[in-house]
């Protein structure tokens, strides 16, 4: 269970997040929704720890964490990226089998097996030897969920997950959230897709644009 | 044909100067030039003020000019360099700047979002340097880094001025001697042959990287 309590963050003394509350439970969906530039995507920066908050609280399963200095211990958090942010220059499958293998200390084979098992639960066998542009844009998001879920994250964000991709690919989005919510993952999803975030929520938070 | 295998020997010899200035300058200023440009990318401001003095300097006075200074200047001072010694310092010192440069406009084209996803996977700077920015950032640099080699093996001809016994000086001492050009077409023969080499390797290392995009 993830809380967040009085989250608060200014951009060069611009009131972005105001007292930020919310509890996502294990295994649940929390959608964010709300205009662009409410906030949306800072709230999950700062939840992913990219970004520090000015004040506020991060609980854990009622323990304090931060999530910026959080960078020892287990992988808390993971996080599929609005363009996906996967590595150019490595195939698909060392795109997933890096962070397992230089940070969680995986053996190659242990983390090739993961990733393998992974890719296909995806609907992404025989692409492991590509590189990522030789992916379609569907098929680039799907190895990010890889890629963040080889590092065993105990919840895992989407910033916009459907905004790069076709309109026709949001269902299969919505199928893949709720697949792996099937196998108890708790998720965030940032959206401005009000229709496709209800569709998935077990719980909405809406942000509004500050005046 | 005769007169050709005369002074080959005195010319190959000379080569071999100006592959050595060649290859230790290259081996060294490319690593220092990474760093270097790393240095110029962080926001520590004394930092990088130092490293724009020093690439103005290195590539706001002539090479030739920077030879001289190294070589004859420095013992001045007290610092006192043996002639292949002062024109590899200066090389050195010199294309360091121009790789730093080069490097670091590699090291800004890489997008923000590729170090923070490396950074929720929890690799360390290090590890995120090494395995996705530096094999990004080569790609980029490689054809600039390509005509600074291709210089680089013409420049070293510059350390005659020090009295340094290169390709161009033995065809010139030969010319002198025998009062023909033949010597300088054979020069221009034997660099035609360096830069072919260089052109040639430098294409597969393009190509290398041409796997993904």
């Amino acid at each position: 269970m993830l809380e967040l309590k009085n989250i608060t963050k200014r951009f060069a003394g611009k009131l972005i997040l105001d007292g930020v509350n919310l509890t996502v439970n294990d295994g649940q969906i929390l959608t964010i929704v709300g205009p662009s530039g409410a906030g949306k995507t800072t709230l999950l920066r700062c939840i992913s720890g990219l970004e520090e908050t000015d004040s506020g609280d991060f609980f854990l399963d009622g323990q304090p964490f931060n999530p910026v200095t959080n960078r020892n211990n287990d992988t808390v958090i993971g996080v599929v990226f609005q363009d996906f942010q996967l590595f150019p220059n490595l195939t698909v499958l060392q795109n997933v089998t890096l962070a397992p293998t230089m940070v969680l200390k995986q053996s190659k084979a242990e983390a090739e097996a993961t990733a393998q098992r992974l890719l296909k639960q995806l609907n992404l066998d025989g692409k492991a030897d590509l590189y990522p542009y030789e992916l379609s844009g569907g098929q680039k998001q799907r190895v990010a969920i890889v890629r963040a879920l080889a590092m065993r994250p105990k919840l895992l964000c989407y910033d916009e997950p459907t905004s790069a991709l076709d309109p026709d690919l949001r269902k299969e989005v919505e199928e893949i959230i709720l697949k792996l919510k099937a196998e108890g993952m708790t998720q965030i999803v940032v959206t401005h897709d009000i229709p496709f975030a209800e569709s998935i929520a077990d719980q909405m938070l809406r942000v509004e644009a500050k005046s | 044909m005769n007169y050709v295998s005369q002074i080959l020997p005195s010319l190959i010899s000379g080569t071999g100067t100006t592959l050595s200035i060649f290859f230790w300058t290259l081996i060294i200023s490319v690593p220092l030039g990474i760093l270097v440009g790393l240095g110029m990318i962080t926001n520590f401001k004394p930092l990088t003020w130092l490293i724009d003095v020093y690439v103005w300097l290195m590539r706001g006075t002539p090479l030739l000019l920077q030879l001289i200074f190294v070589f004859y200047g420095l013992p001045i001072v007290g610092i006192v360099f043996q002639r292949y010694d002062a024109a590899l310092f200066a090389f050195i010192l010199n294309y360091t700047a121009y790789f730093a440069e080069i490097f670091r406009g590699g090291l800004q084209a890489i997008p923000v979002g590729q170090y923070e996803s490396a950074r929720v996977l929890r690799l360390t700077n290090w590890q995120t340097l090494r395995k996705i920015v530096i094999p990004q950032v080569v790609k980029i640099v490689l054809p600039s880094i390509g005509n600074e080699v291709i210089n680089l093996i013409k420049d070293s001809s510059l350390v005659y001025v020090i009295g340094l016994g290169d390709l161009l000086r033995a065809g010139n001492v030969a010319m002198a001697r025998d009062v023909t050009l033949v010597p300088m077409v054979l020069v221009a023969v034997i660099y035609l042959l360096l830069t072919a080499v260089c052109t040639v390797v430098l294409k597969r290392l393009e190509k290398h990287y041409s796997a993904w995009r």
